[in-house]
């Protein structure tokens, strides 16, 4: 593979999370999701219940790359903050340290300003743990042990 | 690109099903889908057209049981065949970790099948990957129709690299899982490598 696995550590899927449980409050958000731009889920704060996370990650990541195409067709490197109004529920995509998505479902508890607003607050600290992240990726250490101890066996036991 | 989770103990891969327009890409996860217990799958999704052909992409989340205390999920794709949505494909090639090449088995498709693969080479290298790094298979679907290529001149222009290869007749299920398991196994195994 020409790209090495995206590791989440406790450390810092602790502050992820922090980060955007406190999104959630100052935002008045209704939920609040991390997604890396391959469309899996990285954290989940809020009233998710009712949504179906996993496909909500991938349809977000897809929607920020078809974006991202359209955005350097007219010469632009991409467009890092998307805004879906509806009836009822809003949804506003952002890209934080080129890395992750950011995705805020807001109704009308709160107001499109609020959300940017804070959500530029948050960026700044994810962008900085997202940049730890990739650091220790980097160093490689706990990944390398678990990885090598997968046997032969764990994977054909998948299959029985 | 995989995505391991130290915090929910989970392993995350990227598989992406590419080949011709109605080579049967869809209907590949459809029946995954299908013949999945029902707690081991997710919702699929997927972006088509009113006509059924498939637009952006279909999505279908697995989990697959545990590795060393680690869920394995896997994440399968589909791209859009036809030709003009090459865009769109090259965007769901991003983080893939293996590919399923589905050929389309009857003659008059042969033209279709070379110049997706040649496509799929092509866009892969765009995004920085190379076919002989990548774990892929191939499938040849549409074995049951009677206007057939034989299978060795398929391997000879499809499959140069001799990876593992399934006849298939994926609307009846057959080969559908064969081909999902050895990619699996592939991806795990390269995981495993780039230790």
């Amino acid at each position: 593979m020409s790209q090495s696995a995206f590791v989440m550590h406790e450390e810092e899927y602790g502050e992820i999370t922090a980060v955007v449980e406190r999104l959630l409050r100052e935002a008045n958000a209704k939920c609040v999701y991390l997604v890396d731009k391959d469309g899996q889920l990285i954290a989940s704060s809020g009233d998710i219940k009712e949504i179906d996370v996993t496909s909500l990650a991938s349809l977000t990541a897809g929607n920020i790359a078809a974006t991202g195409g359209m955005a350097k067709l007219i010469g632009e490197k991409e467009f890092s903050v998307l805004f879906h109004e509806g009836e009822r529920d809003n949804l506003h995509i952002s890209v934080v340290g080129q890395r992750v998505i950011l995705v805020v479902i807001f109704d009308k508890r709160s107001s499109i300003g609020l959300v940017r607003l804070r959500v530029k607050k948050a960026s700044d600290d994810l962008a900085r743990t997202i940049q730890k992240l990739v650091s220790k990726m980097e160093a490689v250490t706990e990944e390398a042990s678990l990885l090598e101890q997968i046997t032969d066996d764990d994977i054909e036991k998948l299959f029985s | 690109m995989s995505f391991i989770n130290y915090s929910s103990r989970e392993i995350n891969c990227k598989i992406v099903y590419y080949g011709p327009g109605l080579c049967g890409k869809t209907t590949n996860l459809q029946v995954i889908y299908k013949k999945t217990r029902p707690e081991a799958k997710g919702k699929m999704i997927t972006l088509a057209t009113e006509t059924e052909r498939t637009l952006f992409f279909d999505f279908l989340p697995l989990a697959l049981g545990d590795i060393k205390g680690f869920k394995t999920r896997f994440h399968l794709y589909t791209v859009p065949g036809q030709i003009f949505y090459d865009a769109s494909r090259k965007l769901i090639l991003k983080g893939v970790d293996g590919i399923v090449y589905v050929a389309d088995s009857q003659i008059e498709r042969m033209d279709a099948n070379i110049e997706s693969f040649d496509n799929m080479k092509l866009n892969l290298d765009e995004q920085g990957y190379s076919l002989k790094q990548i774990p892929y298979v191939v499938q040849y679907n549409k074995r049951d129709l009677p206007n057939v290529i034989p299978i060795d001149e398929l391997k000879q222009a499809l499959n140069p690299d001799g990876v593992p290869d399934f006849e298939a007749a994926a609307r009846d299920g057959i080969g559908v899982f064969e081909t999902l398991k050895t990619v699996v196994k592939l991806v795990l195994i390269e995981l495993k490598k780039s230790a």
